[in-house]
Order: structure tokens, then sequence, then C-alpha cells
């Protein structure tokens, strides 16, 4: 199969649904000529034309605001939030309207917008450049939210949020836009709710989100060293969550870690953890282990930068001392 | 008033727009009536004093314009064609209401009538009504949004957003502000520096102050410049002088830490928009003492015949907590 850039890939799926439903439009910040700072969107604006893909002024509240009242009135906007810590800027217009309009018309209104940004540390970018704030979406009912892994998941689950019916927020790793991955020619999508057993395994499972996935797998490459059977599960959206896939996988290894670069507190690794932990204590044989980012601002040093979210090495160890009981010596 | 030449369209539309004036007053008063006898649950906000806008401007729009609506959103509901027993419903938190009872009095929707809600954020939708005229400028229509909102919510960092992008791409799109004098409990001239319409000129688009107690004057205003929408003349901002009668919600009830007595009673008295617009239709010669009775006790006894079904019409079963979190 070829391989493609994840950042080929999203522009792909906004190609593809853009030519096959005229309702689609993008708007953002530098979306058209200059094709946003990481190049997703190259090409777009000469197929579709600038009133398609709609280049705004620096104003998120305003431009997400139009994409809501857009979409209630028959568009499927997809919004471009350059970076994922904008999200700050546009509470109101995502939280307040978007994800409530549906409910609070008694479903007579729908929401069919895509808002994409990203996440993602270790980019040397600093504390306002650099969050991973899906758990602030995911809080919020009425808004799904999908955290693609691999150039095939972002174009599958883009194609997806396209076509649901409700707002959708996709983080994309900002570290992972030159990555490549199996892509199919032909045309595909990856439902919603559905998580990905990217490896099977009977030790130890990892579930872990976007980013945090190729760390996953770099431990169960490690651990197979040592004689560690791994098994690697990604969500693909954490809203819907599939929490069936994740049960039966731990149900299977008793010993689950739950990875996302967010920070850990009040984090999407503290509500998957304590779904495990409410619905498979009997199975487990130790609590489920949350590894999210640290409770600290994202530091510019890259010296400081780098301790800040998990690693191939801190969830191997985590991972060790899970399987040879000897995380709860005090317990 | 610059007197009218009664012709048969005319005397049509004056009834229509007297009709719906006192339909907003009869709902207003039925409504606050629910909330002092404690049969409405939380509170409400009352646009009894602004129907000269509300009305003057919907009655220049069609079923597919659409407008965003605010808080004090029940007058923008009734002028764009709402229904007494649904809106009834809806207040009182049943299942036939608008929303099945899920929105209440600040989200009112009605989107068999352009109404894209009520919104419970001051500022919050002119996003949506901006991006409603984006939609419409796309698709090619001339559907012209119109977003309501009040004084108090110039002082939004939104609306200069929306507006400088509706002024660039030229949107479909009028501003209204219904400037009635309290940003809630405090005046407006304490929240806001400078004029309101230079806000919207700022941006180079086209301003209007008007007399919002003058439903004519209103109405003449709003169909021009839809009109103009419609041509792609758009956007424009109307700041429409108007008063609310009630507090900031059915519960401020004394609030002469803020504003007098007289104040209110001569507002009331000298410039009630539909005492005034009766004396036109009088002084022209468009209804009788008796007719223009009439017309008052029937919308009143409407009013009053749709409180008593929605009191006692069903609440939505509670298995509808969880219904329309997610379109299908």
């Amino acid at each position: 199969m070829r391989e493609i850039t994840l950042s080929k890939a999203v522009n792909e799926a906004l190609a593809e649904e853009m030519r096959r439903d005229p309702t689609v439009l993008i708007l953002g910040e530098d979306v058209a000529e200059a094709g946003t700072p990481f190049k997703v969107m190259s090409g777009l604006v000469e197929e579709f034309g600038t009133e398609r893909v709609i280049d705004t002024p620096i104003s998120e509240p305003g431009f997400v605001g139009m994409a809501v009242g857009a979409a209630m009135t028959g568009a499927r906007p997809v919004v471009d939030l350059m970076f994922g810590d904008f999200l700050f800027l546009i509470m109101d217009q995502l939280c307040n309207q978007a994800a409530k309009t549906h409910y609070m018309s008694g479903g007579k209104l729908n929401v069919p917008m895509v808002l994409r940004t990203n996440l993602g540390a270790t980019r040397r970018s600093a504390a306002q450049h650099s969050q991973s704030l899906q758990a602030l979406v995911a809080h919020i009912p009425g808004l799904k939210v999908a955290m693609p892994s691999s150039a095939y998941e972002a174009k599958g689950l883009m194609k997806t949020a396209i076509r649901d019916n409700n707002p959708v927020v996709i983080f994309e790793d900002k570290l992972m836009y030159q990555d490549k991955a199996p892509v199919p020619e032909e045309e595909f999508l990856i439902p919603f709710g559905e998580a990905h057993v990217k490896r099977e395994g009977s030790d130890i499972t990892l579930i872990a989100t976007s980013s945090m996935v190729q760390v996953a797998e770099g431990v169960a490459d490690l651990l197979e060293t040592e004689g560690v059977s791994v098994e690697v599960i990604d969500p693909r959206t954490i809203v819907p969550l599939d929490e069936d896939t994740l049960l039966k996988s731990v149900r299977k290894t008793s010993l689950a870690i739950v990875i996302d670069e967010g920070h850990q507190s009040y984090g999407v690794t503290a509500e998957i953890a304590s779904r495990l932990n409410e619905k498979s204590f009997y199975h487990l044989d130790a609590p489920v282990q949350r590894m999210g980012a640290m409770d600290v601002p994202v530091p510019f040093s890259p010296a400081l930068e780098d301790v800040t979210v998990p690693t191939v090495e801190t969830v191997a160890q985590t991972a060790r001392k899970l399987i040879a009981r000897e995380m709860f010596d005090a317990a | 008033m610059p007197a009218k030449s009664k012709t048969p369209s005319n005397t049509e539309s004056y009834l229509q727009m007297y009709r719906q004036m006192v339909r907003i007053r009869a709902f207003e008063d039925q409504a606050n009536k629910l909330y002092l006898s404690a049969k409405m649950p939380g509170l409400t906000h009352m646009y009894s004093g602004e129907e000269a806008v509300a009305v003057g401007i919907c009655e220049a729009l069609t079923n597919e314009d659409r407008i965003t609506s605010t808080h004090r959103g029940h007058g923008h509901c009734v002028a764009k064609g709402a229904d007494f027993k649904a809106m009834f419903c809806e207040l009182l938190g049943k299942e036939e209401g608008y929303c099945r009872g899920k929105g209440g009095s600040m989200h009112i929707a009605d989107q068999s009538h352009g109404n894209l809600g009520a919104n419970a954020i001051v500022g919050g939708s002119m996003g949506i009504a901006t991006g409603s005229a984006l939609r419409a400028k796309l698709q090619g229509s001339d559907d012209v949004t119109v977003c309501f909102f009040g004084d108090g919510a110039t002082a939004q960092g939104l609306m200069y957003e929306v507006m400088n992008m509706a002024a660039l791409w030229k949107l479909p799109v009028i501003y209204a502000c219904e400037n009635n004098g309290y940003s809630e409990y405090t005046k407006t001239e304490e929240i806001a520096a400078g004029s309101i319409t230079a806000r919207a000129e700022a941006f180079g688009i086209e301003a209007f102050k008007v007399d919002g107690q003058d439903v004519l004057a209103v109405n003449d205003l709003s169909q021009s410049l839809v009109a103009r929408c419609r041509k792609g003349e758009g956007p424009f901002f109307i700041e429409l002088e108007t008063y609310r009668y009630h507090g900031h919600h059915v519960g401020d009830i004394n609030r002469e830490y803020y504003r007098s007595k007289e104040e209110e009673t001569d507002w009331k008295t000298n410039r009630d928009p539909i005492t005034r617009f009766r004396a036109t239709l009088l002084e022209q010669g468009i209804v009788t003492e008796e007719q223009v009775e009439a017309i008052n006790a029937e919308i009143a006894q409407d009013a009053a015949d749709a409180v008593a079904y929605a009191l006692e019409a069903p609440y939505p079963d509670v298995s509808e907590v969880d219904m329309h979190v997610y379109a299908a």
C-alpha cells in the first residue's frame, strides 16, 4: 500500500469531501494561499476557490461563531483552529453554542461542523502553543472528539467527522504531520466509537491516544524483547468511547495503563481509568494506571519540556512495575 | 409622524403590525403573571415596551429570512411568527414546547419561521447570525439575517470580530441593537463610551439610529435595508432607541436604585409603541375604536387560552432527558 504523510491524508480527506458535498467549506486563519502554517491545506484553494476555502482575520471566536451559524443553516464548515491552545479563546462559541444547540432546540437544529486543531508538546513552542486540551472538550456533552494516531486515522476520521451531524473536534498531533503511514488509495471511512486493537497481547493493555500510540507501540517493542506480551489499543475517538473493546482487553490482561498527552489531573486518562476500574474491578490485578502530561505549564527549555510527557522509557518503567506487582506495596 | 396614504396594502400591513405588537404585550403580561403566581419555573425577561422594534423589523422579513434572538427574546419569537401555545409550553417546560421543554424562555428556537434561537449569553448569537448570512451568500440565496442584541452586548468583543468579517465579505446581515438604556442594572452611558453607531461605522458599515417606539419608522427603515441586503449591499447596523417596561428580569421589581419611577412612567405614558400606533390607525381611519378593542380582546383571549392549555399540557417523559444530546 502507498504511504502518505498525515498532512497529505488530511488534505485528501478535505478535498474528497469537498468534491462530494458542495456544502463543505473551510474557514480559518491562513487556510487559503498559505495552506496553514503546517501546509495541510496546500492546493485546496486552487481547486475550490476562495468562497469555499476562506481566509479569516485572527478572530477565533468570530469565525467559530460564524461556522456555528453556517452549520445551523445548512453548511458543513470545517474550521481550522491553528493551535489547540486557542480553544480557550472559543469556549463560548464551541461549548455554549455549538455543543448545546441541538439539545436546547429539542432536536430541531443541528450543528454539523468540524473543528480541526492540534495537540502535542516537545516542539519547543512553550506553554501557549503546546497544550493537549482534549479533556476540556470531551467534558462537554454534545461535542464529539476524535484523536487520530496516524495518517490512516487522520483521513478516515476526518471524512466521518465531516459527514457527522454534530460538532466534532479533531485533534491532530502537530509533530506527526510529516509522518508517513499506509493509506489506501480507495475511499474509506473510520466509524466513530470503534477502538482499534493495534497489537494483540496477553500480559498488559496499553490504551493510548493520538501521539501516545507511537509511544505505546515503542513500549510494546521494547517489552517484547523482555518476554512481555503487550496489547495496544487506540480508542480513535474519546467521545464516543468504545468501552467494550477496552473492557474486553483489560479483562483478558488484568493490567492496564492509559496514556494521553493531556495533563494527567482531571484528564482523559483519569476518565478511562476510572471506567475500567468501575467496570472490570474483579478482573484487575492492580489499579489501572494513568500516564498523562505533568501538571505544569509546558516549559520552553528542551531540558525541561522533554520530561513533561510520557515517553517509551517512563511508560515501560510503569509497565514493568505493574507486571512485577511492585507498585502497590503501600496499599 | 407623517400621514401615510391609506391603501389596501398598507391597511393590511398596518393591522398586522398592530396585532403583532399587541400579541407580544399580551404574551408578556401572561408570562409575568405566571411568574408572579409561581407557576413558571425559573425567571424570564420581559420584552414589553420594545414591541415596535421586533415587529417593525420582522414585518420586513419573509419566512426564509432568519433572525437570532436574545435572553429578552419572546418579542422576536412572536414577531417572527411563533405560536402562543408552543411558546407557553416551552416557558413551562412542557413536551409540546418549541424545544420540547429543553430550552425554556431563554432558548426558544422556531426553525419553521427562521428563528435560529434566543441566546442566554449576551452577544452570544452574533457569530451565528453572521454565519447564517455567510451561508446565504455562499448559497446564492437572497435571504437576510437579522441579529437582535441589546446595548449591553456592544461591550462584547465578538461583535467587533463578526462585524469586521461581515463588512469584509459584504454579508446580508442587519445588526439590530435594541438600546433600552440599561445593561442589566447599569445605565448604558456607564458601560458604553462614545457612540454606538460609530462602532459599526468604523468598519464601513452604514449605521442608522431610529426611534424604536415608532413601528412605522422602524418598518420603513427595515424594508429599505432588507431590500438593499438582498441586492448585496449589506451589512447594516441599526440602533433602536427603546425602553423595557419591566426590570432586567421578572424578579427585578424594586429598581429605583438604578432608574426612577418617573422615567418609567414617562416612557409608558408618552412613548408607548402600541398606544402611539393605535392613535395613528384611528386618525387615519384604518380602524374604529370598536375594531381595535375587538382585536385586543381576541388576542387577550388567545393568550389566556394558550396559558390554560400549557398549564394542563404534559411534561416530557423523563426518558427524554438524554435525548437530543447528539443528532443522528
